[in-house]
């Protein structure tokens, strides 16, 4: 059914059930909102969206009313814009004045309102509430001060993640966000995927800052500085320097990391590319020869990781036990590439650039992550504290001549640098088992069925005339329809709904990382993983095809899942048990 | 936990039949057993309902009746309707938390009292009021205060 209605005089045609917020979007009326985000239903919890029906002195928020048939919608006139500067003068009214010492500054959203309606006085008397931060996570933090109640991080962290870390507590002007029961973050089931960061509108939830560290290390002559960059770092840091959605900057990142001061530049989908090599070696192991339970999952991803941990226990037996790319880069960059160039591992200090706070987490989540006999990673930072360092380093990215990686640990292959993407282990990871299995590549290399925004992806691939069932999903909330269909066949002894599943917590993957530049939604999704495949597109496609892993076969670890190869670049995987969501 | 808690819960979610929307019945049957929400009931109730102790707390929080530590064992409600709050509830309120070194909604460490505050007790003509248990005390001055929970003191 169709809606017939004129906003601001302009007709409009929608869907019945559409909201005068879309409906106005859909003919360039652009209605300001605070706590409404793109990826999370309506909240209506502030109230700036606020618009009148001609005719009516009622205000109703745009956000969450539904357009109906003949409606004269009126978003703009002298007394809505008054509400809504009343609106933004409460909430700044219960908002500490610490713009210039806040992460989020000339990043945040109420800031960019309270300029846009031009607030210069505060009219209202400040009722600040003194709640405690909590950075118990040393991975993001909560600063509930600064919080303004839009409800964004806890609609994420229990509906989109099904993590129930955060949760409204107590009412009124006592309302905050918290874990359940005064406790701390990291007694609560949080898996760190800093999604709660990437959607809050101001500073209350926060990435922790790890850049001091690094450069602390850049300015210590004694340490050998290395560092690596993540796939889907690549197509989003432009985002924070003016570049189109999605540009895929590698080679002014290889530059740009340099002329920071690190003496070599590696490149995370080399890892990937090893963990291709283990991961499908993997799978052959129990797929093709039966040895070992199916299906394999895998476990590049640490927030999963943690989830699982936490909460499906009983498939630990079921997880890849490769460690994920950085973590795989990390520990040869500590013993191959310190032996092959004569450099004590001691004095290397190794940073990995992540689109991800859970990362943060992963470096220290098990001894297996110091199998080097070093911090395999000595620091992890995400893309948004990246693009500040590139900011005070004063370094002109725009005009950066393209670079190229150093050897041994920076050259890739498409199917590495697909890893950012939803699917794309899966994909890479089938491409080399096809190959493992029958010998020789496959003649259609791309698997489009489990690319894409469908929160599970389910299909059945030819591997040398036996059918290899797969499952794909991301945003954590899709885990348990895949897992339950696993348990029901175990319990009744059926035959397995799938061979090899693919997990990654974060919506779209690690392109829409907890760590990635703010204002994530579908389009940005679909754009940088478009970056991510036209990379795959002009590159070698097979993992197992990579000259330099190759190398590192044959002049170091052996052969996948040999005797070094176990030791360097696998892990294992405890219960850790919080309590129920 | 002990099974005999256990069995209590299993008991009052078997009575409600373990029903989400029945959240705030059986919050309400556990705080009459234990005089409170014993962070591990909640648990307990977490598990054996499949409401995630996130809900739980957020409804716990949200309505002041539930309470989640231990109420003392002897109550103190300050009451601070219109007429007492003009006679000086206030400057009681504050003589009680400076001397019981705890907030409105809190036990004392020792578990001795639980202090509240009420909207009218109904004595306006006492005013201001404070009730102990049973016993109501009107027209109290700041300075009196000490000398009534001595009383309690034993």
């Amino acid at each position: 059914m169709v809606v017939k209605a004129t906003i601001d005089g302009i007709p409009v045609e929608v869907e019945y059930g559409t909201t005068i917020l879309d409906a106005a979007r859909s003919v360039q009326v652009k209605i300001p909102t605070l706590c409404k985000h793109p990826d999370l239903p309506a909240s209506a919890a502030c109230g700036i969206c606020i618009v009148r029906v001609k005719g009516n002195n009622k205000m109703l928020r745009a956000c969450c009313t539904p357009l109906e048939d003949g409606m004269e919608i009126i978003t703009n006139d002298p007394e809505i814009v008054e509400v809504r500067r009343t609106v933004l003068e409460l909430i700044l009214s219960n908002h500490p004045d610490e713009c210039l010492i806040c992460g989020r500054n000339n990043n945040c959203e109420l800031q960019r309102f309270a300029a846009d309606f031009g607030i210069r006085e505060e009219r209202y008397s400040k009722f600040l509430r003194d709640i405690p931060a909590d950075v118990s996570t040393g991975t993001i933090e909560l600063h509930p001060q600064k919080c303004i109640l839009c409800g964004r991080c806890v609609e994420v962290c229990q509906e989109v993640q099904d993590v129930w870390a955060l949760s409204f507590l107590e009412r009124g002007f006592n309302t905050r966000i918290s874990p359940a029961g005064d406790i701390e973050l990291n007694e609560s089931p949080c898996v760190k995927c800093g999604q709660c960061s990437a959607h809050c509108p101001t500073g209350a939830i926060f990435e922790k800052d790890d850049t001091s560290k690094v450069w602390e290390a850049l300015r210590d002559a004694d340490k050998y500085c290395v560092v690596q960059i993540a796939p889907a770092v690549r197509v989003a840091i432009g985002e924070a320097f003016g570049y189109p959605y999605g540009t895929n900057l590698t080679k002014k990142l290889y530059a740009l990391l340099r002329r920071l001061g690190f003496r070599a530049v590696f490149d995370t989908s080399f890892g990937a590319d090893l963990t291709v090599m283990e991961e499908a070696s993997e799978f052959v192991k129990r797929f093709a020869e039966g040895r070992g339970p199916l299906p394999l999952i895998t476990t590049c991803c640490p927030s999963w990781v943690d989830f699982m941990e936490k909460f499906y226990t009983d498939m630990i037996e079921h997880f890849s036990s490769a460690k994920s790319p950085h973590e795989m880069l990390g520990v040869l960059s500590k013993t191959y590439y310190a032996e092959k160039n004569s450099i004590p591992p001691e004095k290397i200090f190794m940073v990995s650039i992540m689109p991800c706070t859970s990362k943060k987490y992963e470096i220290t989540r098990s001894d297996e992550m110091f199998a080097s006999g070093y911090a395999d990673i000595d620091v992890v930072l995400t893309t948004r504290e990246l693009a500040r360092m590139i900011k005070q380093a004063g370094i002109d990215f725009n005009n950066l001549a393209d670079e190229e990686p150093d050897h041994i640990l920076g050259d890739y292959t498409g199917a590495g640098v697909i890893f950012g993407a939803t699917g794309g282990v899966m994909e890479a990871a089938l491409r080399t088992a096809y190959f493992f299995i029958s010998g020789e590549n496959l003649k259609e290399v791309e698997f489009k069925q489990v690319r894409g925004l469908d929160g599970v992806k389910e299909c059945e691939v030819d591997v040398a005339g036996r059918g290899v069932r797969v499952a794909v999903a991301h945003g954590l909330s899709n885990v348990e329809f895949i897992l339950n269909k696993v348990r029901r066949a175990k319990e009744k002894g059926e035959d397995l709904p799938y061979h090899f599943i693919e997990v990654m917590a974060c919506p779209g993957g690690c392109v829409g990382g907890g760590g990635q530049p703010y204002g994530v939604t579908d389009e940005l999704r679909i754009a940088r993983a478009r970056g991510l495949y036209e990379d795959d597109e002009g590159r070698i496609r097979y993992a197992h095809e990579n000259p330099y892993i190759k190398k590192l076969y044959e002049e170091f670890l052996g052969e996948p899942l040999g005797e070094k190869s176990h030791h360097l670049l696998h892990t294992k995987y405890t219960p850790r048990p919080v309590y129920v969501r | 936990m002990d099974t005999e808690v256990k069995d209590i819960v299993s008991a009052v979610v078997e009575k409600w039949q373990g029903k989400e929307d029945a959240l705030i019945m059986m919050l309400h049957e556990i705080q009459e057993k234990f005089g409170y929400i014993p962070r591990d009931v909640a648990l307990d109730l977490s598990t054996k309902t499949g409401v995630p102790l996130a809900r739980i707390y957020e409804v716990i929080t949200f309505y002041h009746l539930f309470k989640t530590s231990p109420p003392g064992k002897h109550k103190i409600a300050v009451c601070m309707g219109t007429a007492c709050y003009l006679k000086g509830a206030p400057q009681i309120v504050e003589k009680l938390k400076e001397i019981l070194e705890v907030e409105e909604g809190q036990s004392t460490p020792d578990g001795l009292f639980q202090f509240e505050t009420v909207r009218c007790l109904g004595c306006c003509g006492l005013a201001p009021v404070v009730m102990i248990d049973d016993k109501v005390y009107g027209k109290v001055r700041p300075d009196q205060v000490m000398d009534i929970l001595s009383e309690y003191n034993k």
